[in-house]
Formats: structure tokens, C-alpha cells, sequence
């Protein structure tokens, strides 16, 4: 028998070369077909480090951790390099094996605990399984035992009722909290988390952030900390890399990649970041990132780099150290400056007359209330940020005020006109004035209408234009929003995440609104293509004198777009400031717990 | 600000250049399975609309004695009252077809209006649309055929209508979990806070993004149409003539003596047999299209 015993003393395995932390060198994953999805990639995680690992969606970040567990997803195969574990190249295991390492020596956070728990099986017997699947210990007791720990260590009640409880009797931050009791119960070697936060509040968030953290000293094992957030991902890591279009392009210690970022991508992405502390104009970075198979031979961000010469088009350059511990995939690494940082022009809102005023609104779903009489006024043009939680009813009020939900009560008016709650008791020009944004551009536009279609639509119901003329206005506005005309015979099939929310902000801004309801408009989107789109919400805002209601649960991003925020817990305002006042003297304390709770860049 | 967005948007180098994904008819036929399918459903489907044209004699002539399985110059020798087999088999085939495609036209449709109609009421007719069309359910659909062409005279219209009678309901439930999919996407929303009157969103919004089960369904139906219809013809309810040929009547005419001459139960059976196993290979192609099973992973 050549499988290896995960639980034999270390020095008996059989392929150990060197003992401690992970080791990937040169490593490649590519499709059936031989188009690298991710190549030449190079990590090192001492034990009892965080390695973060940021890139934007299509990165080829969830591709390389799943590679660390020796695995891939379907359709894809490990083509080459290796993953040294404590000195054994995982990539030689077989498929037995990597059976006996997988939860015991190597382990796996997932993103959405909610499905990777089981739910018809309680909590305790969930973490106990991995303890029996892998005969740890020296027998029963000692499982038992270790289940208690692990619990205890993850911050979790350890008294038996707890353990009997089943995931849907727990809190998403507890039910995260027990993925991450099931990763370190066997003390393994490495844990590869991936975005184990992205669905929780950022108060839950910081609590699970502490745990890792903590977890990975006590253990001393590596963990690989993957996300798309750079903010999240510079709290928790001793070091970060960066990955774009499947290779890394930066690695350094986090402060050091955070201030004096050498690679240009690195550079801009942290200008995209919003930020707490600053009152920064967010940048975006043109362009979209190579999807696999079609990355230029060249440095793969020369397209979208303005540091590029003709040099960087002629082949891939090598990561190569820039400074002590800092390596950086770039010719030109010693011209990237940091983050160029703008400061936006405080402004403050205008003592203008409220465009829409909110009164007593109580919003129910069936039985259920959502708002609880709250009162809220929006003055013309000026946007007002909604900052809540999920489950805070921040879209139930957007959607009210869109007349799209019908069961409240209480009073709206726009411009000192009584509004009526649902959409087709409203005016043909109400309709008009009040203009909605979805959060998810990938189910707010008809896959079957061409982008001119959807975009026209508004014109043609509400203003009954037609013909010649309804096609020139859907081509303007389809320049305006930097999606040049032609889009408009597109289908939305063919457009990225961050075209098809132009298009809908389009679609929105067509019928001419007043006032224009932005629902967490960019939390499907990358940082990049995020402050792209609040940038172009900005301009319209000055030029058309648009007034904005900006529903988003970031608070960081609020400091970059609102002039005022009102903060909605639990169906209610409970602090409604002009921006400035609500980050330097937060009144209540829940605001004041978001605001130390939010991971940030420049802390 | 406008300097830093770039004139052709975003991903301008992900986003594919030429026209919208292939659809969903393209898409199934690029597998095995929809191709075979096809070949076989138009293999029979020509028999059947051929054959009446280049049938070598009359359909109901007689040639020769009773269920002779050897007649000189016939290829499949007489059936139960000495008409030529093959005469009969290449005109029996038509009612069949166009019998089992209004039904499905009929019943699909009939069911799709009341998907469209429950699916996106969010109102007590949901309710009623749907335990209505439950207590239909409940009957085989055989059995409501049957009851219903005992009531009245069979005819080909009569026949259409239970038939259809009986998908309905089943075609209706099957597509208001479609259409409610669909009734909750935004762009739904979108179109409500325009103002837009129910009917055009059911019929602008929710309908083409429904064609991918629509389909699926009609391939489904049509299997079990040609079955039904075949049977109620074996049991002599398709309101035909007495002596006109049908594949369904031929095979209760020939059971009786199919021993000594097997051919008049034959030829029909393996035609319905392959007609049924081609429209469901088709529908099968469709959905699995539709769903994405056969879908290489990994661009």
C-alpha cells in the first residue's frame, strides 16, 4: 500500500522533502482543449501565515485554490508545477491519497456555508464526521473531546445543546463559524479559504476575520485567504498576491502592497478601493480583463495599462524581486507610482426643498413588517445614501418609493405631489420622474430584447416616442453612458457585468427622471468596474441635476458618492446625517460599530 | 471623470463579436440524440405523407382473400377483409400525424394560456386556475378521454379536444413554474414600474423567455398525442370512417388473426413505436439543451 497516513508521525512519509508551509511552484491549470486558465503561478505560505489572494472575477483565483486541494472543476486539469505540502508535492497523489489529505492535512472553506453544511444533520455530528472520517485521535473520546475544542476555538457555545442544533437554527456568521471548526478540527496544514465572508455583514464579517486569524497562529498551519476584496484581504494577511488573468502579477507584504504598490494593475486597483477614511474620487480602470484563450502574448494588462511601451506586448515578463520580499510582473516597475488619489470636493448637501419626501412608511410582506414607520426627506440634487444590512429593508423602501411594492402605508410625495404606492395607480409622468436601477444587471434586462430594445422602452411606453427618432435617442444615450451606439443591436448575452449595468442605468436615465433610485447597483460588480459606473453616476448627477437615492449596504462607498446617509436597521432610520458629520461624530451605536467594524485599505 | 471611462465601455475584450449565442432549435441539434431523433420522426412523417401518392392501390379495394400473408404481387398480403396491407399502411398514416399535432397544438396552447394567466397574477385566480386543473389530474388521461367520447359523437374534433383536454393541465403546470421563475426576474420589475399593462409583460417579457420549456413540452405532448391517438383508434373512437385506413385501427383489426398474418399489426406498431421514440429523442434533445447537461464546462 502507497497511500500516505495523514496521521502517521512526519518524518515516515514517504515524498517529504522539506517540512513547513506550502510551496506551489510554476503551477498551470488548463481546459481539455490546452488553454491555460492559470499558469506560472508561485506562492510560498510559511506555516502560521495568511497568504491573501485578491483578483476580480475571471482571475483564476478559485481555480488556484481548488488546485491546492488537488482538485479541479470539471472540464479543467492540473497541467503542471507543483504544490509542495510540508514537503509532498500534491499533484503526484493519487486519487486515493488526496482522499486521506483532503480534511485532514489540507482543508476547505467555503464561500456559502448555508450549502455546504448539511442541512438534515446537527452541527456537532457535521464536525465530528471529518474527526471519524479520518480516525483522529486515539479513539471516541478523544473525537468528542476535539469536537468541544473546536467549537471553543471558533468562539462558538462548547455545551452539548449547541452541537445538537441544526445549521438552519444558527446565524450565517455561525454556520461560517462551524465550516471553519470543521477546516481546523484535524489541525491541518493548510486551509484554503475561499471569499468565506463575502456573504456576511461586515459586523459578522470582522468576527470571522478574527477567528481565522487567530486560529491560523494557534494551529500554525498556512492559510490561503482568497477575495475579490482588497480591503478584507489587507486586515487578515501577512502577505498578499496579486492575481490578474490567471497569472500573479505582485506579491508582497500587505502593507508594502497596499502603499507602494509595483505592478500598475495593483496601482489602480487600489485606487478603485473606497475607502473610509478618505474622502477619494474612486478610479476605475478601463477596459476588461482577458478572459482564457484570448490573453494578448504579452504583459496580459498592457491593453488596459498606461505605463505600457511597446516593449511589454512582446512577451510575458517573469515575476522578479522589486524590493525585499516584493516581487512584481512588470517591466516598467520602478515608474508605477502609488495609488494616485484624488481627493473629491467635500460638498455638502444642499438646504434644498425635499424632491421626495418619505412620511410614517410601514411596509409589510404579508404578516411579516418590514418598515416600521419611517419618515425620510431626499433634497433635489443631492444624492442621500440608505445604508443597511441585508434583512435591514433598504430595498423594500426602494422599491416602495419605485411602486413596486403595494402593501404599505403611510405617505410618499415627489415634488409636493402626493404619490400613489403602486406603479399603475401613478401617473403616466410620475412614472417617468422615478427611474430604478437593479441590483443584478444579469437578471434586469430581457435576454430576448436587444440592448436598444430594453433601452428604448421607457421612451416608447412613457413618452410615446417612436421610429427614427426613438432609435437616434437610444444612440445618444448609449454614448453618453460610453457604450457606443452600436450596442444597441447587442443582446445582453454578449455584454460584460459592467456593460449591462450601463445599459440598465441607460435604460433608467432615457425616460429623463428626476429622481433616480440606484438599488446596491455595483455589489455584482469588480472594484474596477465599480467606480467606473460611480463615476458616470456622478457626472449625471451634475449634469441632468439628477437627485439620487443610493441603496447600498457599503459603507465606505458611501463616503465617496452621498452628501447625506440615513442608516436603516431593522426597518427603521436610526441616524440620518450629512456625510461628513455621520463619519467624524457617528451618533448611534450601531453606526458607530460599522464604522469599526469595516475593513479598511489605508488603516 | 469622462477621461477615465474608456469609449468602448468595459470588457470591450470579453465581449464576443459576433451575433447572440446560437438558440436553443441550433443548440439541440448539434447532438447526436436531437439528429437521430429527427431522422427518425421524418422517416415516418414521409411514410406517412408520401404514401398515400404512391400507394399501389386503393385503400379500401379488395385484392384478394382474408388474411392471406402470401398473395402474388402484394407485399404484405391482405388484412382481415382481404385489402392490400401495405396500400393500407402507406394511407394510415396521415390521420395519425396531423390527429396527434393539433392535439398537441391544442392542449400546449390551451395550457400556456393558463400558465401565463396563474403564473403572473399574484391574486386568488392563481389559485383557482390551478386547483381547477389539479382536479383534472387526478383522471389518467385516458380514462378522460374515454368519459368524454362516451358523452359525445367521436368525431376528429371531439377527439382533438380530450386529448388536448387532458395535456392541459399538465402542460400548465409544468409552465407556470417557468413563467413564475421568470415573473420574478427584474426585468419584469422594470417593466412594472413603466406602468405596462399585465398582457404585454406576459406577452413581451415572460413569454420568449419561456420558449426554452414551451418547447420541450411540445416535444413531450406530441410523444404522448401519437400514443393516445393511436389507441383511441385501436379502440375504434377516432371518428373516422369505418373503412377508412388508420395505423390504430389496423392494429385492432389485425390482432385477431395476427398468428397466421402478422403484417397488419406489424407495420403500424413499429411505425408508432418509432415515430413515439423520435419526437421523444427530439424533445429529449431540446431539454437537455435547454438545461445545459451536455454543456462542455470550462469555456
Amino acid at each position: 500500500m502507497s497511500v500516505v497516513d495523514p496521521t502517521a508521525p512526519l518524518s515516515d512519509h514517504p515524498r517529504r522533502m522539506n517540512a513547513g508551509g506550502l510551496q506551489v511552484r510554476g503551477l498551470r491549470v488548463e481546459t481539455r482543449a490546452g488553454v491555460a486558465v492559470v499558469d506560472d503561478v508561485d506562492l510560498d505560505v510559511p506555516a502560521g501565515t495568511v497568504l491573501g489572494l485578491v483578483g476580480e472575477s475571471g482571475s483564476g483565483k478559485t481555480t488556484v485554490g481548488t488546485a491546492l486541494l488537488g482538485g479541479t472543476r470539471r472540464g479543467l486539469r492540473i497541467a503542471g508545477g507543483s504544490v509542495l505540502l510540508e514537503g509532498i508535492d500534491l499533484t503526484t497523489l493519487s486519487e486515493v491519497e488526496l482522499r486521506g489529505w483532503r480534511g485532514s492535512r489540507v482543508s476547505y472553506v467555503p464561500q456559502d456555508p448555508t450549502t455546504a453544511l448539511d442541512p438534515a444533520m446537527r452541527v456537532g455530528k457535521q464536525v465530528r464526521e471529518v474527526l471519524d472520517c479520518h480516525d483522529y485521535g486515539s479513539g471516541p473520546d478523544a473525537r468528542a473531546q476535539r469536537v468541544t475544542e473546536a467549537f471553543g476555538e471558533v468562539g462558538l457555545p462548547t455545551d452539548g445543546e449547541f452541537a445538537r442544533r441544526y445549521p438552519h437554527q444558527l446565524s450565517g456568521g455561525q454556520q461560517q463559524r462551524v465550516c471553519i471548526a470543521i477546516a481546523f478540527a484535524t489541525w491541518p496544514a493548510l486551509v484554503v479559504l475561499d471569499e468565506p465572508t463575502t456573504g456576511l455583514d461586515v459586523t459578522t464579517q470582522s468576527l470571522v476575520l478574527d477567528t481565522v486569524r487567530k486560529l491560523t497562529q494557534q494551529h500554525g498551519c498556512a492559510a490561503l485567504y482568497i477575495s475579490h476584496d482588497l480591503a478584507v484581504v489587507s486586515t487578515i494577511s501577512d502577505e498578499v498576491a496579486v492575481l490578474y488573468a490567471g497569472s500573479v502579477v505582485e506579491r508582497a507584504p500587505t502593507e508594502q502592497l497596499v502603499h507602494r504598490p509595483r505592478h500598475p494593475y495593483t496601482s489602480r486597483l487600489v485606487a478603485a478601493v473606497p475607502d473610509l477614511a478618505g474622502r477619494r474620487a474612486l478610479t476605475g480602470i478601463p477596459g476588461g480583463a482577458p478572459s482564457p484563450g484570448a490573453r494578448p502574448p504579452g504583459c496580459r494588462f498592457e491593453p488596459r495599462c498606461t505605463l505600457a511601451v511597446d516593449e511589454c506586448a512582446r512577451g510575458l515578463p517573469p515575476l522578479v524581486p522589486v524590493a525585499d520580499d516584493h516581487l512584481a510582473r512588470c517591466i516598467r516597475s520602478a515608474d508605477v507610482s502609488p495609488a494616485e488619489v484624488r481627493d473629491r470636493d467635500p460638498e455638502v448637501g444642499r438646504a434644498a426643498d425635499p424632491l421626495l419626501r418619505v412620511e410614517g412608511l410601514s411596509a409589510r410582506y404579508g404578516k411579516v413588517s418590514v418598515l416600521h414607520g419611517l419618515s425620510l426627506d431626499v433634497p433635489r440634487g443631492t444624492c442621500v445614501a440608505l445604508l443597511g444590512e441585508s434583512g435591514s429593508g433598504k430595498t423594500t423602501l426602494a422599491r416602495t418609493i419605485a411602486g413596486l411594492h403595494r402593501d404599505a402605508e403611510g405617505t410618499l410625495s415627489l415634488a409636493g405631489e402626493r404619490l400613489p404606492f403602486g406603479s399603475h395607480e401613478r401617473t403616466r409622468q410620475t412614472r417617468a420622474a422615478i427611474a430604478y436601477v437593479f441590483q443584478n444587471p444579469y437578471s434586469s434586462l430581457n435576454p430576448r430584447r436587444t440592448v436598444g430594445d430594453s433601452v428604448g422602452r421607457p421612451l416608447r411606453v412613457l413618452r410615446g416616442v417612436r421610429g427614427a427618432e426613438l432609435d437616434r435617442r437610444v444612440g445618444e444615450m448609449l454614448d453618453r453612458v460610453y457604450l457606443s451606439s452600436h450596442y444597441a443591436q447587442r443582446y445582453p448575452d454578449q455584454l460584460s457585468g459592467g456593460e449591462r449595468q450601463r445599459v440598465a442605468v441607460a435604460r433608467a436615465l432615457i425616460s429623463e427622471p428626476t429622481l433616480l433610485v440606484c438599488d446596491e447597483i455595483t455589489s455584482a460588480l469588480d472594484v474596477s468596474v465599480q467606480a467606473n459606473l460611480v463615476g458616470l453616476i456622478e457626472e449625471f448627477r451634475h449634469e441632468l441635476d439628477l437627485t439620487l437615492l443610493f441603496v447600498t449596504h457599503d459603507i465606505a462607498l458611501v463616503r465617496n458618492v452621498a452628501q447625506q446617509v440615513a442608516v436603516l436597521q431593522a426597518g427603521a432610520i436610526v441616524e440620518n446625517a450629512p456625510t461628513e458629520r455621520l463619519f467624524t461624530d457617528p451618533q448611534h451605536a450601531y453606526t458607530r460599530e460599522l464604522l469599526e467594524t469595516t475593513p479598511n485599505l489605508v488603516s | 471623470m469622462s477621461a477615465l471611462v474608456p469609449p468602448a465601455g468595459d470588457g470591450g475584450v470579453t465581449a464576443p463579436v459576433a451575433g447572440q449565442t446560437p438558440g436553443l432549435l441550433r443548440r439541440s441539434l448539434a447532438t447526436g440524440r436531437t439528429r437521430a431523433g429527427l431522422a427518425i420522426t421524418m422517416l415516418v412523417v414521409a411514410v406517412a405523407v408520401v404514401g398515400p401518392f404512391v400507394a399501389p392501390g386503393g385503400e379500401t379495394a379488395i385484392v384478394g382473400p382474408p388474411n392471406a400473408s402470401e398473395v402474388p404481387g402484394l407485399l404484405f398480403g391482405t388484412d382481415v377483409t382481404g385489402r392490400d396491407v401495405w396500400t393500407r399502411f402507406l394511407h394510415g398514416g396521415i390521420s395519425v400525424l396531423w390527429l396527434s399535432a393539433l392535439c398537441t397544438l391544442v392542449g400546449v396552447g390551451a395550457g400556456l394560456l393558463i400558465a401565463l394567466l396563474a403564473g403572473y397574477s399574484r391574486t386568488w385566480v392563481d389559485e383557482v386556475l390551478m386547483r381547477t386543473t389539479d382536479v383534472f389530474l387526478a383522471f389518467p388521461a385516458i380514462v378522460l378521454a374515454l368519459l368524454f367520447l362516451a358523452i359525445f359523437q367521436p368525431s376528429a374534433w371531439t377527439v382533438i379536444l380530450t386529448v388536448a383536454l387532458g395535456h392541459a393541465p399538465r402542460v400548465a403546470r409544468v409552465m407556470r413554474s417557468a413563467v413564475l421563475d421568470v415573473a420574478g426576474r427584474d426585468y419584469v420589475r422594470s417593466a412594472e414600474s413603466m406602468g405596462l399593462r399585465r398582457w404585454s409583460i406576459r406577452l413581451g417579457d415572460l413569454l420568449p423567455n419561456v420558449t426554452g420549456p414551451l418547447m420541450v413540452e411540445c416535444g413531450l405532448r406530441l410523444t404522448y398525442s401519437i400514443g393516445l391517438v393511436a389507441g383511441l383508434g385501436f379502440l375504434g373512437l377516432s371518428g373516422l370512417a369505418i373503412d377508412q385506413a388508420d395505423w390504430g385501427l389496423m392494429i385492432n383489426e389485425g390482432r385477431t388473426a395476427f398468428t397466421v398474418q402478422p403484417w397488419p399489426v406489424l407495420l403500424p406498431v413499429t411505425a408508432i413505436g418509432l415515430l413515439t421514440v423520435g419526437t421523444n429523442l427530439i424533445a429529449d434533445g431540446i431539454a437537455r439543451a435547454a438545461a445545459g447537461t451536455d454543456r462542455e464546462v470550462g469555456e
